[in-house]
């Protein structure tokens, strides 16, 4: 009865995808929250589209991807910063045209027949190809976010709540605002391997925004979060064994699905409490 | 809270306190000389951009004094803002609103034990919400939001309380209940530092401290709140009311704190 669940992991890319995205889960549902309530949404996915002429740029020259695209994020951040400088442009504005101007370069790039990865590899991932080393890194990730998120939590949640009032409390919003942003930048780095450029976001912000819809605390609410990407993660790589669609596209289309089902639920609940 | 302090100890010493924003020429506030012992409450009135928040911000160390000199004997100063400035849809209970003041007691990366939590409990008995400790804060009323950021100053465990407006946008019975409190943290030995716009309210407590960017007055309301301070405290803002006899106060809505 249980053989529909268990043949897929009989494969071992399948089962070691799942991995993987167990572990982008946990992060996702830690760092996810975070980034979720400080409205950071739009940064992430930003930073996210931001370095694909770094990533593009790192198959040209056979350098590792994950050295593209910190060098992709740098570029983007300064860019963003000068742009932001320029006076009457606001700094949406910036980041818009930023954006969009490295989309494009990369896409230009990735395009170029010297590209020896293909363009649809970086912009959509593969995680069905994940390595040992992909594995490694993304644990390694889990954890450190996991203890920095842990040990600043009670920081995080007196500034989140209380901006204003936070350096009355001996706490710097702006310093944890770096923080946030230096786990966000790992993480779009370590993730975009496995979920591609355009699809990080969705495994960053989706399990976040679902639990924010179902949770009225801060605990509750990772926890949700997490156990939504783990599902998400499960349903996404059934589904891509099953139908043989692309498997990062079915996780992230699981995400979606999952956040309108939380929605109608919200909707239920407090049409129930009305009554 | 285990130590509210002694009533009579002193707990701030301005000395012709002066504090500047970072790229403004002009000190919002400038020339402050007052004291406040424990037990003392103390109104502090003045018009929106007088100088009210920029002294808190002074006084709870957030802001660095351009020249002049303060002495806080009685060590930490706590803050409590107005409820409806934080964020009423954060995922937050009474409870983790009130630990939030143990943070301040202690380095970024430690986290509040078991002595904190009881402590947070026993702060939200002592402002009557033992009961609501785990609704979330954003569904509290008005006075209620208000009561938790006291408790939330009361985990802080300091000797000096600083409100800015406790008493805006609360209805009466939540105004009175707020008001008895208030008078019980004096009654304990706690100073008390509130920010507000009602002189008749200032009336009513030990001391007033005038401010329109400048110390205009300080001292006990009888004799303090003469005509001539109150004018020269909200300058134009003033009015006569007809028939009354009494001055009062219109309030600039549009204007903020910091507005030029």
């Amino acid at each position: 009865m249980t053989g529909w669940l268990t043949a897929p992991l009989a494969h071992a890319i399948v089962a070691r995808a799942l991995v993987e995205l167990t572990l982008l889960g946990v992060v996702s549902g830690g760092l996810g929250c975070w980034i979720v309530l400080s409205g950071m949404s739009y940064s992430a996915e930003s930073l996210a589209h931001g370095m694909l002429p770094g990533l593009v740029g790192a198959a040209l020259l056979g350098v590792p991807l994950l050295l593209g695209g910190a060098v992709g994020l740098l570029v983007a951040a300064l860019s963003i910063a000068l742009v932001a400088r320029v006076p009457r442009i606001g700094s949406d504005a910036a980041v818009s045209v930023v954006i969009t101007g490295l989309l494009g370069l990369g896409v230009l790039l990735g395009l170029s027949p010297r590209t020896p990865t293909g363009l649809a590899e970086i912009l959509f991932g593969d995680v069905l190809g994940v390595s040992d080393t992909d594995i490694v890194l993304a644990a390694a990730l889990g954890a450190v976010t996991v203890g920095v998120l842990a040990v600043l939590h009670p920081s995080l949640l007196a500034a989140g709540f209380d901006r204003a009032s936070a350096p009355a409390l001996g706490r710097s919003p702006a310093r944890l605002d770096v923080v946030l942003a230096v786990l966000l930048a790992g993480a779009t780095l370590v993730a975009v391997q496995a979920l591609g450029n355009l699809l990080v976001v969705a495994m960053l912000v989706g399990p976040a925004a679902t639990a924010r819809l179902l949770t009225r605390r801060m605990a509750r609410m990772m926890l949700a979060a997490t156990l939504v990407a783990f599902l998400a993660s499960v349903i996404g790589l059934w589904l891509s064994y099953d139908a043989s669609v692309a498997a990062g596209a079915s996780v992230t289309a699981a995400i979606v699905v999952l956040f309108g089902l939380a929605l109608l639920l919200r909707a239920v609940r407090e049409l129930r409490q009305r009554a | 809270m285990h130590d509210p302090g002694v009533s009579g100890r002193l707990l701030v010493e301005a000395d012709d306190l002066a504090a500047t924003y970072p790229g403004s020429a002009v000190p919002a506030v400038a020339s402050a000389t007052f004291s406040v012992r424990g037990g003392e409450r103390v109104a502090v009135l003045g018009p929106n951009g007088g100088g009210k928040s920029t002294l808190f911000r002074a006084l709870t160390g957030e802001l660095a004094l351009s020249s002049g000199r303060l002495e806080l004997p009685g060590g930490r100063v706590a803050l409590v803002p107005q409820g409806d400035r934080s964020r009423l849809d954060f995922p937050v209970s009474a409870f983790d609103v009130a630990l939030m003041g143990a943070i301040s007691r202690m380095p970024w990366w430690r986290r509040p034990g078991r002595a904190d939590r009881e402590l947070a409990r026993e702060a939200l008995a002592r402002v009557g919400l033992e009961d609501l400790a785990q609704r979330t804060f954003g569904d509290l009323s008005g006075g209620q939001r208000q009561r938790v950021l006291v408790a939330r100053a009361l985990v802080q465990d300091a000797p000096l309380l600083v409100l800015d407006e406790p008493f805006a946008g609360l209805d009466v019975p939540s105004a009175e209940r707020l008001a008895v409190l208030l008078e019980e943290l004096a009654a304990e030995g706690r100073g008390l530092l509130m920010a507000t716009h009602d002189i008749e309210q200032a009336r009513a407590w030990d001391l007033v401290l005038c401010l329109n960017r400048v110390q205009i007055a300080f001292g006990p309301p009888r004799t303090t709140l003469t005509a001539q301070v109150v004018e020269r405290t909200y300058g134009s803002e003033i009015v006569a009311l007809p028939g009354a006899g009494e001055l009062g106060i219109v309030r600039a809505h549009a204007r903020h704190e910091g507005d030029r």
